[in-house]
């Protein structure tokens, strides 16, 4: 990834700082220009998520992209946040111990590296609740 | 000084090392280290933590505890010797995932062991002149120990952060006044580059880590006409746990004042979150009223001693956020060849 392409989104994943829309009362994240459903009329304004949310649905890695290499096997999963909004996180969990339905709350944690040279990246990863 | 702790946060990770499992492999007695060192087993980070990320845990536990607005942080300041960029602070990211920015100030201190507790001093300094409403003063490391060092069998993980204020009906505790006693001795260091630092041997006892703890504890005590008796807990650098029961020991205070902030045995050393985690362990106890006598060490060398009163308002955020007990509490433990993975010890081809 590069730089720039992390930075724009820095804020939102340190923090999972998604938008809410106060017409429809829809929350999104990653955030939205535009909210969906009310097209031109929605009101979108920044929400910041308390990041507790349940398991939809995981994965375990065991053959890993370039750069997570070392720490398979890992888990992969679908977290859908209390106020609505499903994302793909890594948990940071023994695979074994892994449930569908499980409770989870966020935690900071380094999401990756350019190289031994480049930028440190860091964002919110989850953890049994 | 009307200048306290307003909240505090702990962080460490969850694995841990035996002494004895560190031993095994470089053909040590662990019975021996042990006993010498008072120190069970440390804790190892995850291999996706590092001191920003710990240093960022700590913080959201100390505002999390207080519930404070984090926009009111005016300064930010994280002690380490382990911070992840040569270039690049450290505090950046923590301000920026605490919410504190932009409207504030940050630096990263380093000074070995006691970056943290020169950061709170800092933070009493800004909050002390009204240059800042609160200063959230951080120490955090994952501290490096080279293969078969003596240092490995203490250097841990974790870290601690304080937010410090002014407003009375804030203060957790109050810090009547901290004194500090500082030198220039070759008793630990690591050149810009070098993975793993080096120790000066015989300067890291005596003309180190007693003379400059002792001496700040003195100095302090002589400033504000106290005595170690006038103490109900009283906390000091913890390296290992035969350093700061000897220097208790020296200074007149009981093992009973020191007990309940000697968490190195289950821990390790903490380096720049050592002393404040030992500080943050009693909090987690006190009593409104009761006072805490503490002094930080950092090679290089030099001394921080603070005078702490404890307040009514410990009660109120005391169970707002995980005290250090609960930190320590089931640990995942691995073995070595785990541990020098999660640390970058093993060179990939």
């Amino acid at each position: 990834m590069s730089v720039s392409r992390f930075w724009r989104k820095q804020v939102n994943r340190y923090n999972l700082i998604g938008t809410h829309c106060s017409e429809c009362d829809e929350y999104y994240y990653p955030p939205r220009n535009m909210c969906p459903t009310c097209r031109r009329d929605g009101k979108l304004e920044p929400y910041k998520f308390d990041g507790d949310g349940e398991i939809v649905t995981f994965t375990i890695i065991h053959t890993a992209a370039e750069g997570f290499e070392h720490q398979t096997p890992y888990v992969l999963a679908i977290v859908k946040l209390d106020k609505g909004p499903s994302l793909t996180s890594q948990i940071v969990a023994d695979p074994a111990k892994m449930k569908i339905g499980m409770r989870v709350k966020p935690v900071f944690r380094k999401l990756g590296e350019g190289s031994d040279r480049g930028m440190i990246y860091y964002g919110t990863k989850f953890i049994p609740a | 000084m009307s200048v306290g702790i307003v909240s505090y946060g702990a962080y460490i990770p969850r694995y841990r090392i035996k002494v004895e499992d560190i031993a095994r492999v470089w053909g040590d007695d662990a019975d021996i280290l042990i006993a010498g060192l008072m120190v069970n087993e440390k804790s190892v980070p995850d291999l996706d933590e590092d001191t920003a990320t710990i240093a960022v845990e700590a913080a959201r536990s100390a505002i999390v505890r207080c519930g404070i607005d984090p926009q009111r942080i005016g300064a930010v300041y994280t002690g380490s010797e382990s911070h992840p960029y040569a270039v690049k602070p450290t505090s950046t990211i923590v301000a920026e995932a605490v919410g504190a920015t932009p409207v504030m100030t940050a630096a990263d201190f380093e000074f070995a062991c006691k970056a943290g507790t020169a950061a709170i001093q800092a933070c009493m300094g800004l909050v002390g002149s009204d240059m800042v409403d609160l200063g959230l003063a951080i120490g955090a490391d994952v501290s490096q120990g080279a293969p078969g060092d003596a240092l490995e069998y203490t250097a841990a993980a974790g870290g601690v952060a304080y937010l410090i204020g002014k407003k009375k009906s804030e203060l957790a505790a109050i810090i009547e006044d901290t004194y500090s006693f500082t030198t220039d001795i070759p008793d630990f260091w690591r050149r810009e580059g070098m993975p793993y630092p080096e120790h000066g041997g015989r300067f890291t006892g005596e003309p180190g880590y007693f003379k400059h703890v002792t001496s700040a504890a003195n100095g302090l005590m002589e400033k504000i006409d106290t005595k170690p008796s006038d103490y109900d807990y009283a906390v000091f650098h913890q390296p290992n746990g035969k350093f700061p029961t000897r220097v208790a020991k020296m200074l007149g205070f009981s093992k009973e004042q020191i007990k309940p902030g000697l968490v190195v045995p289950r821990l390790g050393n903490t380096y720049s979150g050592s002393c404040m985690m030992g500080i943050a362990a009693t909090l987690d106890q006190a009593q409104p009223g009761d006072r805490i006598f503490a002094t930080a060490f950092g090679s290089g060398a030099g001394g921080d001693a603070f005078s702490i009163t404890v307040t009514d308002r410990i009660e109120k955020i005391r169970n707002g956020a995980p005290t250090v007990e609960d930190l320590l509490k089931d640990p995942i433990y691995m073995d070595y060849a785990m541990y020098a993975k999660h640390k970058g010890k093993i060179k990939l081809g």
